[in-house]
């Protein structure tokens, strides 16, 4: 003890230590931020660090067996994932630690707008958040790509489209995001350099400056109703609230802060132990035409956003919408930067948060269920579902799955659920209605009067009244 | 890219990167300027009292005032020749074209009259360490004995690969239920418009496709400048 008390002492004497940082840690800090049940609304910050610490450290180490060529990065990540030591932990950590960090921002930024931190004189704290955020999409995407599986080649094609459409300089942002005319080479090596030094650099920085802003600025006090942002006088009262009751942040509300650091890495590690990393989906090989690409649940979302708009708003939703979002995030502070903070006076903003997890989780939700993918695993229904082994409502049947009828619709609880379930169609339209729609088409359904012959439309005809549990001649 | 085009675009680059070194060093010379027209201007009677100690003189502002327009000029040009390079190398594969070729896909009597295939071949000019993704892939289709016609796989909505269901004439995607006819028409869901063609002759007894690019379809804001049909 006396050894290493030698020791610090030596080494503080030399490296000035206590001095230069003493005072940054145990910086005054509001009491309802360090004691009681509000102390929990501020560990947000931290954690949402922890998780980039975690990506960091488990990142840097699975770039140490990651060959990042298009033509053995999938080969190496099977390594990775089958045959390195705990290199299914590693990679399920890095997965669930992208997860974690994704939900935690979230988690922090609504803390931050709904307590109205962001208001006079800590707009640039916000600021940099906002930059944070984007960063952290950045490095979801990115990093889905690396492991350079059908999905990640997929979505290299889909992000290469949507770049398409931006105005003017869509294409080239289009073959620039490609790095050339098509997939190739250089393009997974691109996002390489972005997921594992680009992005990650420039977090490091914005973590940086925002961190020193939450010391230059002092971490926000719990809003009270009634009273009002002074733009003026806020720092003058800010402080002679330190001096009356700030409490020092290190350790009083630290320990929370590794309270929660610590059950999240616990929480990331288990769940990698348990569900293990995202499997691969299959070799990137850009000529599978049996890969359905999906992104990770954190862009899910906005995959399920672009199918369920109206086909005529998509470009502008395309273009529009991360300009609009972006807009709205950076003008916040200045056109709501003084004022009411307590929630009371501010109604709007839990309305608003609500509304956009209200949003967000539906597309989640559709996203997953994806309503609007045909359904190509469907089987045929078998005679026993049919009721019959030959004859026309057989032929029907078997007439029905090869039109490709039963990707997008049910029947008999089988097929997809694109368009509606046709079981008891029959009940609803009458015939010539549904010859109409298999011949002429619809909107969202294929015109079938090139395709089908007169015999398999009489066949499918017979099959759905028989679906409906009519007979030939009740029908008729 | 020909050696007068990347002659080009290196002197473009490399005198935007001095214009920029220029104007970033500009005003901090003009303060410099001003300051020391200050000075001289400063009336020739008697002297001004002397600076109160610690308080800098004029000539020492105007000093301290290059030195800073110095300094931020100097970081400017470091940073403008650095950028050359960057810049060009990140840009450059945008500005390389890469010509399109043709690629054999097979012998003619593999192909029988009514049927779509799925053809793999090998893009323009691949690196060594492209592995698979080199490959593209067209659906190919021997219309008659002499007419073939060939589609991208990939759907036009946001170019997920598209499958060909032979027993129904139709292309299907799996991403956003894009439906296509077998000419390539767009028959249901968001597909905006009909699917991109390739180019196909038969030579030597060899069906060859000229490779394209991804073709990128773009839409209301960032309309195609030509048609996809060939």
């Amino acid at each position: 003890m006396k050894v290493l008390r030698g020791a610090w002492h030596w080494l503080d004497e030399r490296g000035g230590f206590a001095k230069a940082f003493g005072p940054v840690i145990r910086h005054r800090v509001p009491p309802e931020s360090a004691q009681g049940r509000s102390a929990w609304l501020y560990v947000w910050g931290v954690a949402t660090l922890a998780a980039f610490l975690l990506q960091v450290v488990t990142g840097v180490i699975l770039a140490t067996a990651y060959v990042p060529s298009t033509a053995h990065a999938y080969d190496s990540l099977q390594f990775i994932t089958q045959d390195a030591t705990l290199g299914t932990m590693l990679r399920g950590m890095h997965y669930f630690g992208a997860s974690a960090m994704v939900v935690l921002l979230a988690i922090h930024m609504v803390r931050v707008f709904l307590t109205g931190s962001y208001k006079v004189p800590r707009e640039l704290n916000w600021l940099s958040g906002v930059v944070l955020l984007a960063l952290t999409f950045g490095m979801a995407f990115t990093g889905q790509l690396l492991r350079w599986d059908s999905d990640a080649v997929g979505s290299v094609f889909v992000a290469a489209e949507q770049a398409g459409r931006l105005p003017l300089i869509g294409s080239a942002v289009a073959h620039f995001i490609l790095a050339g005319q098509n997939v190739g080479a250089a393009t997974l090596s691109r996002f390489f350099a972005l997921h594992v030094f680009i992005l990650p650099g420039l977090i490091f920085l914005v973590i940086g400056f925002h961190l020193y802003l939450v010391l230059h600025n002092g971490v926000s006090e719990l809003p009270a109703s009634g009273r009002r942002v002074d733009r003026r006088a806020y720092r003058t009262w800010y402080h002679s609230l330190l001096d009356r009751s700030g409490k020092a942040y290190f350790p009083n509300a630290a320990w929370r802060e590794f309270l929660v650091a610590a059950t999240i890495v616990a929480i990331v590690a288990a769940l990698a132990l348990t569900l293990g990393p995202k499997e691969l989906t299959g070799p990137p090989d850009p000529t599978n035409t049996q890969a359905s690409p999906r992104p990770d649940w954190y862009l899910l979302w906005i995959f399920a956003l672009l199918a369920v708009i109206p086909t005529a708003l998509e470009d502008y939703v395309i273009v529009l919408g991360p300009l609009v979002v972006a807009i709205l995030l950076i003008a916040l502070p200045f056109v709501a930067g003084g004022g009411e903070r307590a929630l009371r006076r501010r109604p709007w903003a839990p309305a608003f948060v609500a509304a956009s997890a209200v949003v967000v989780g539906a597309l989640l939700y559709t996203g997953v269920r994806e309503p609007w993918a045909p359904r190509f695993g469907t089987q045929p229904l078998s005679a026993a579902v049919v009721g019959t082994s030959s004859g026309q409502v057989y032929d029907g049947s078997q007439a029905f799955y090869a039109l490709g009828c039963q990707y997008c619709h049910t029947v008999k609880g089988q097929g997809g659920i694109r368009g509606p379930d046709l079981t008891n169609v029959v009940n609803r339209l009458t015939e010539a209605d549904i010859r109409a729609y298999i011949l002429r088409g619809r909107p969202e359904m294929p015109a079938y009067q090139t395709i089908i012959s007169a015999s398999q439309l009489d066949a499918i005809l017979r099959f759905l009244e028989a679906t409906a549990g009519k007979t030939g001649a009740e029908a008729h | 890219m020909t050696g007068r085009g990347r002659k080009a675009l290196v002197s473009a680059i490399a005198l935007f990167a001095a214009a920029a070194a220029w104007f970033s060093s500009l005003p901090s010379w003009a303060r410099g300027r001003r300051a020391r027209a200050d000075a001289s201007s400063a009336p020739a009677g008697p002297l001004p009292p002397p600076a109160s100690p610690g308080l800098p003189s004029a000539e020492e502002i105007s000093r301290r005032h290059f030195l800073t327009g110095l300094s931020i000029g100097l970081g400017a040009v470091g940073t403008a020749i650095v950028s050359v390079p960057i810049v060009g190398f990140i840009v450059g594969p945008l500005l390389r074209s890469q010509p399109d070729v043709w690629r054999p896909v097979g012998p003619l009597g593999q192909f029988k009259v009514g049927d779509t295939v799925k053809v793999t071949f090998q893009d323009p000019s691949p690196l060594p360490w492209a592995g698979v993704t080199a490959d593209s892939a067209a659906w190919l289709r021997r219309v008659s004995e002499s007419e073939f016609r060939a589609f991208s796989i990939h759907c036009t909505h946001l170019g997920c690969p598209i499958r060909w269901l032979a027993s129904a004439h139709l292309f299907m995607c799996p991403c956003h239920g894009g439906v296509f006819y077998e000419d390539g028409r767009p028959a249901a869901g968001p597909p905006p418009v009909p699917l991109a063609e390739l180019m196909v002759r038969v030579r030597d007894g060899q069906v060859e496709v000229r490779t394209r690019g991804v073709a990128i379809t773009g839409g209301v804001l960032n309309p195609p400048p030509e048609k996809n049909a060939p």
